[in-house]
């Protein structure tokens, strides 16, 4: 034993069991959110029992389960429960009870003690609805206008509620349709031409013009009025046929509910269905949590607005990136004079990665935004002022600001790709007669390829990850469109976007309902760090890859 | 590249002619020259554009660091503006239009920049009576009182009217009067008033005067406006205060917005406080002596929270209403100004700030800021002694009337005067506090509250995160890099760094919502089990190694050394379960019944979001940056070195000890150094998981919060170019300034250990 201690082996378990923890966190994390994010999307069996209040009121609850977890009495009794002198733990369910417009909160906290047989009635439905969040209760009548249809029980009902539920939901993509579409392009054009007039005025145009140009606009704001009337007299049958159809359901005290099925998003009877109803379910969420777009403040729906401004953005970030890192790296392996001053601004570049990202994002919104952009706006958008066009946080500072910071990643990446390549390539290409941009661009730098894509790889990792310096420069928690679409010119680099990681901190922190928000930040989190860990791997396989290639070159 | 002599002619060449070679060889040299020319200015430039990060942010931080400056640019005589001797000058907030009030009892609007008249209007006094007196309340509330010389006061406010007819913007100046045109007894015995003050209180007008044989009379009034007529009645009541002790003679009186103070000063050099709570039960609460002179001029700053006092040796102080343990408030000289050469004749101050303008007998003129201690300028403007200084809302501009009659036209640049290095980095005495403190509170509620703009909280809670996510990341860290670079098969070494570079890419949101939305409140639960694997862990790993020695060889033999971390996993994971789940019991047994609860009932702060919470997420962060850089180090020892100390019968460990550590030391400080540049830069985890609270301590039990958090929060809502943006900005320039030398030394020392590697 003695001896054991003297050899220092303890102190070799201990090393290990520091990379063990290491490990056993990082798995654990990732197992978290994907344990957690996953689980978001399936559809969660709903219970129903009886509880005791603080009051000893019995009363009746109706919800899914979110969680369970195991306190000392003393807390318990603290908050005012009446437990027994000689109970040391108890458990206590956190319940989805939904139905917010009927009781105020949705999430509740109950005590084991004193909780009924739990059941899960089959005619048990989940709802989700546009406003108020879930509904969680029975479904009892199907009306259209005011007239019965469908009654529980009757063999026909659920599909005909489904069938409803179908038609209103088509009619609202009809109506999102005309209003994105339509109208958005309405009123994208109107926008011009007061633009236009502006410019004119403010060119100083003499009279003749100016009247001239006058008429034009009328005769085409004219036009695009007529047109609007149109979209709206049409947009507003649509609104007109979505009123048709009410549901009429109870909840678990029994107290009935009205709800009109223009406001209902999904019907579900978990309760009722087989593993095989429930994964085609799964996927149905999960697609519609991919590509719709959020409601209810961030709290539900998809985010997909989010995965676009991330991916666009990320995109003109790699544009601007990498002509700039790889000529960077280029000019200080190859052209630079190697020397001190030389090793300084390498060092120097070096360390710009590790400098916080929240600098980057002041000098952004500084510098980019407010200077830059100011002056952009007085140059070529005078006739939008004082409204800026890009003097404000947008995409394309945001794209800016994130290539500023991570160019490091790729010139350091780029410089070890070259700095790999053997002299005796080079030395070879030069011997033939070959000039040093021929060797260059010829013989070093595709080789040096996929170190570039490597730093490439990185840097959109890194950018994708990164939130606070986009806090700054042009994300936010709610964008009205997507930058790209079909009004000119298509690509909006001014406009604000919405991002994975700021929706996380957004839905996370801001949104006034966090237990409703808490699932959906789970999953937007395992989307971003399933892009991330992709992306990653990648790069690592390609570097991997590419030692393994030049060792054998260069042996 | 030698020119070759062209191939005979006759036989045919596939060899281009000579021409079409030189051609080429131009070509090539041009797209030679235009690549290497290219590359040099997109190099240089990405080079420059990171360069001008550094540049930019101290651009922004510059004019922070600058005094105030005046400019004259124009005089013109007083009497053009002003028909009687003037008492009072006001410049408004688009620094256009000017207004003179005069012993008359007009007030008379000019055109600012070149004293053209505009409008007079007279104010209505009684027939026979004059003006003896004027107060004003701080400038933001623009009232005048005029004490009268039969004992009455007349309350004045002068408004301006702001229309835009044809999109231009037009300027109607207006007197009004809060407590109607009626004037005010102040002194039923009908003396004239020799001084007079005026506040607005939350519970209408308060007003103080002293009367011709010293006495000091205080009314409150309020007014109500009739819908109809528009005709005011004022309603209130005046009150004698007790005399002064002695036979000091009042000479300056003032009254705070609370109007629960007043103070007075006398001709024998003291300041005299009175408790006016109930006016009618009012008491004189101290009498101090100033120890700076005879006062001369004295008045309230914006928010009423404390006085300017002049004095005749020329002294500028600044004294604060401070309130004693038995919430009795006294005066207190808090501040002391560089002050000017002669009697001070006049103060004046800013609207907005905390800042005031002195002019003395000699035409010296001062500006001051109170709250940064800061005299941003001296210098003499005048002949003759200075009379009037009217600033106007927004600093711009600054009328200056000597005692010559010359009106002097000032342009006035002083935008930053609330910086210095006092108010920044040390404990500053603040206005309503009862001692000097560090506190951050730069999004001021309104015009009237103080701005605090220490950095001191930030800077030590940035500090405070970094130490415990450090305390949390190096011995994890290093100690994992020592045993995946020395003792680690390489096999699994091939698994534990990819995974850790996974760890480094993680973005920082996501661990900053786990440590918000997970482990905060988890923690909070289950306070005991973090403690208990803190001990429990350390002890399972040796206790395991111990077993593990002690396994028959069969089966010991069958696992090589440097699986010790596979074999510990397992382990690992059972202790930190076994903790979690006897966490309950624990708190039962030691902490009745909730760990939390015995720490407040201990004094012991804890806030749901801590540093214990932030140490662990962001240990999270760091431990890869250290790790990578670390096992790098210890990895790169040669190999020749380890195998001497092997060879000379030093166990595995003890060469750890003796030779790997030691040669790899300066690497592995490099890498402590650089995981605490990432700390201390880190924005979201800390932004996500504390309370951002901006707190003076190192409980980690509390919160903080960090410079970097603290831009990401306030930056978005800052207005442009004003001292809180530049603020922010010098925060960011710190932390960048910060970061680089950290990452520079830690590079330098990197690369030195290559070096020397190289050479062993």
């Amino acid at each position: 034993m003695k001896n054991w201690f003297k050899s220092g082996a303890p102190w070799i378990w201990l090393n290990g069991g520091a990379v063990a923890l290491c490990i056993v966190m990082v798995v654990g994390l990732l197992g978290l959110i994907a344990i957690r994010g996953f689980g978001h999307f399936w559809p969660a069996d709903i219970m129903q029992t009886t509880i005791v209040d603080k009051a000893g009121v019995g009363k009746a609850i109706l919800g899914e389960k979110v969680r369970s977890e195991t306190i000392p009495a003393a807390v318990a009794r603290d908050g005012g429960y009446e437990i027994g002198d000689d109970v040391e733990l108890v458990t206590r369910y956190l319940v989805k009870e939904g139905n917010r417009d009927v009781s105020a909160r949705d999430f509740n906290w109950y005590l084991g003690i004193g909780m009924g047989e739990w059941e899960y009635p089959e005619n048990a439905v989940s709802i989700e609805r546009r406003e108020w969040g879930n509904f969680y209760g029975f479904p009892q009548q199907l009306l259209e206008n005011g007239a019965v249809i469908a009654s529980l029980g009757e063999e026909t009902f659920w599909q005909e509620l489904s069938e409803r539920v179908e038609r209103s939901l088509d009619i609202h993509s009809d109506i999102s349709h005309i209003e994105k579409g339509a109208i958005g392009r309405i009123n994208h054009k109107l926008e011009r031409i007061r633009l236009d007039k502006r410019r004119l005025e403010l060119q100083g145009a003499d009279a003749a013009t100016m009247a001239a140009a006058e008429a034009e606009f009328a005769a085409r704001r004219a036009e695009l009025d007529a047109q609007y009337v149109e979209v709206k007299a049409e947009r507003d049958a649509l609104y007109k046929l979505l009123e048709r159809d009410t549901l009429i359901a109870t909840v678990a005290s029994g107290r009935e509910v009205k709800i009109p099925l223009q406001n209902i998003v999904r019907v579900t009877r978990p309760n009722a269905m087989g593993v095989f109803g429930k994964m085609g379910q799964y996927v149905e969420r999960f697609w519609e949590f991919l590509s719709d777009e959020p409601r209810e403040a961030n709290t539900e729906g998809g985010i997909f607005p989010a995965i676009f401004g991330t991916v666009t953005m990320v995109l003109v970030m790699s544009i601007i990136v990498t002509p700039f890192g790889v000529l960077a790296a280029i000019y200080l392996r190859e052209y630079a004079k190697q020397g001190p001053v030389l090793r300084l601004i390498r060092i120097s570049v070096y360390n710009l990665a590790g400098v916080p990202s929240i600098v980057y994002g002041v000098f952004g919104l500084g510098f980019f935004v407010y200077i830059l952009g100011g002056s952009l706006d007085e140059l070529f958008y005078p006739e939008s002022l004082p409204a800026p066009t890009f003097g404000t946080p947008g995409l394309f500072w945001a794209s800016l600001t994130l290539a500023l910071l991570t160019l490091p990643v790729v010139i350091v990446s780029t410089e070890e790709g070259l700095s790999r390549i053997p002299t005796t390539i080079r030395q070879g290409s030069l011997a033939l007669g070959a000039t040093k941009a021929e060797t260059l661009w010829k013989v070093v730098v595709p080789l040096a390829t996929p170190a570039m894509m490597t730093g490439l790889i990185l840097a959109i990792a890194r950018a994708a990850g990164e939130v606070a310096p986009l806090m700054l420069v042009g994300v936010v928690k709610l964008a009205p469109s997507l930058p790209i679409d079909g009004n000119y010119p298509y690509l909006h680099l001014d406009q604000k976007i919405m991002h994975l990681g700021f929706h996380i901190y957004d839905v996370g922190f801001q949104s006034p309902n966090v237990e409703a928000a808490r699932p959906l930040v789970y999953a937007t989190a395992l989307t971003l760090v399933l892009l991330i860990i992709v992306l990653n791997l990648t790069a690592i396989r390609i570097r991997n890859s590419l030692r393994e290639k030049y060792r054998s070159a260069s042996d | 590249m030698s020119e070759t002599s062209p191939a005979a002619s006759g036989t045919k060449s596939l060899m281009p002619s000579a021409q079409e070679r030189a051609k080429l060889r131009n070509t090539r040299r041009l797209k030679d020259s235009i690549s290497k020319w290219g590359i040099t200015t997109a190099g240089l430039a990405v080079v420059a554009a990171l360069g001008l990060i550094f540049f930019y942010l101290f651009s922004e931080v510059f004019p922070l660091l600058k005094d105030a400056e005046v400019e004259v640019v124009d005089s013109y005589p007083v009497a053009q503006v002003s028909s009687a001797e003037n008492q009072y000058m006001l410049l408004e907030r688009y620094e256009q239009i000017g207004a003179s009030l005069t012993s008359a009892g007009t007030v008379e609007f000019f055109e600012a920049d070149y004293g053209k008249p505009l409008v007079n209007y007279a104010v209505d006094l009684p027939a026979g009576v004059e003006m003896t007196a004027l107060g004003k309340s701080t400038p933001n509330n623009g009232l005048i009182a005029l004490g009268l010389s039969n004992g009455e006061l007349l309350l004045s406010q002068i408004s301006y009217g702001l229309t835009y007819p044809d999109d231009k913007r037009k300027i109607t100046p207006e007197l009004d009067y809060p407590l109607g045109e009626t004037p005010i007894v102040m002194d039923p015995e009908g003396k004239a008033l020799r001084a007079v003050a005026v506040q607005a209180t939350g519970r209408g007008h308060v007003l103080a005067a002293i009367t011709e044989d010293n006495r000091i009379q205080l009314g409150v009034y309020t007014s109500r406006k009739n819908m109809i007529t528009g005709k005011i009645t004022s309603n209130g009541r005046v009150f004698t205060m007790p005399g002064l002790p002695g036979d000091a003679k009042a000479q300056f009186v003032q009254v705070d917005q609370t109007a629960r103070h007043l103070v007075v000063a006398d001709d024998q050099a003291q300041l005299h406080t009175f408790a006016v709570d109930t006016p009618s039960n009012a008491s004189l609460t101290e009498s101090v002596p100033t120890g700076r002179g005879q006062v001369t001029a004295m008045e309230f700053l914006v928010g009423t929270g404390s006085l300017v006092i002049g004095t005749d040796s020329g002294s500028v102080s600044q004294w604060l209403l401070v309130r004693d343990p038995k919430n009795v408030y006294h005066v207190k000289p808090v501040r002391d100004f560089e002050g000017l050469p002669n009697a001070i004749t006049t103060v004046s101050p800013e609207y907005t700030r905390r800042g005031f303008l002195v002019g003395d007998s000699e035409g010296y003129l001062g500006i001051y800021h109170g709250t940064a201690a800061r005299t941003l300028l001296v210098e003499q403007v005048a002949e003759a002694g200075i009379a009037q200084l009217a600033i106007s809302p927004i600093n711009g501009k600054l009328l200056i009337l000597d005692q010559a009659g010359t009106v002097q036209v000032t342009e006035v640049w002083n935008e930053h005067p609330e910086i210095s290095f006092s108010s920044l980095w040390q404990k500053v005495w603040y206005e309503g506090r009862s001692e000097p403190e560090y506190v951050w509170q730069a999004s001021s509620g309104g015009d009237e509250s103080e701005s605090k703009m220490s950095l001191v909280p930030l800077s030590l809670g940035t500090l405070k995160a970094a130490f415990f996510a450090m305390l949390f990341a190096i011995p994890l860290g290093i100690m994992g890099a020592v045993y995946t670079a020395y003792f680690m098969t390489p096999k699994m070494r091939g698994l534990v760094k990819p995974t850790i570079e996974i760890m480094e890419a993680l973005p920082t949101v996501i661990l900053g919502f786990l440590a918000g939305l997970w482990l905060a409140p988890f923690l909070e639960n289950h306070l005991p089990a973090i403690f208990s694997i803190l001990l429990l862990m350390p002890v399972m790993m040796v206790l395991v190694g111990f077993g593990w020695s002690h396994l028959p060889g069969a089966i010991r033999h069958r696992v090589s050394d440097g699986w010790e971390a596979a074999i510990l996993i397992i382990p690992v994971l059972l202790t930190g379960w076994l903790c979690v789940a006897v966490s309950p019991h624990l708190e039962i047994w030691f902490f009745d019944g909730s760990m939390r609860q015995w720490f407040t009932n201990n004094g012991i702060n804890y806030d749901q979001r801590n540093a214990l919470v932030v140490g662990i997420a962001m240990g999270f962060a760091v431990i890869p940056t250290i790790f990578s850089i670390a096992e790098d180090a210890v990895f790169n020892v040669p190999r020749h070195l380890t195998q001497g100390s092997l060879a000379l019968g030093a166990t595995r460990w003890q060469t750890v000890i003796g030779v790997v550590l030691p040669t790899a030391s300066p690497g592995i400080f490099s890498a402590v150094m650089m995981g605490f540049g990432r700390a201390v830069g880190e924005t979201m985890i800390v932004l996500m998981a504390t309370g951002n609270s901006p707190v003076v301590n190192f409980n980690i039990f509390e919160g903080m919060r960090t410079l970097s958090a603290n831009v990401a929060v306030e930056l978005p809502e800052t207005a442009v170019d004003s001292t809180h943006f530049r603020v922010l900005f010098l925060a960011s320039l710190v932390l960048l300034a910060l970061t680089f030398i950290v990452n520079t030394c830690a590079e330098i020392i990197r690369q030195r250990l290559r070096k020397r590697y190289s050479n062993l």
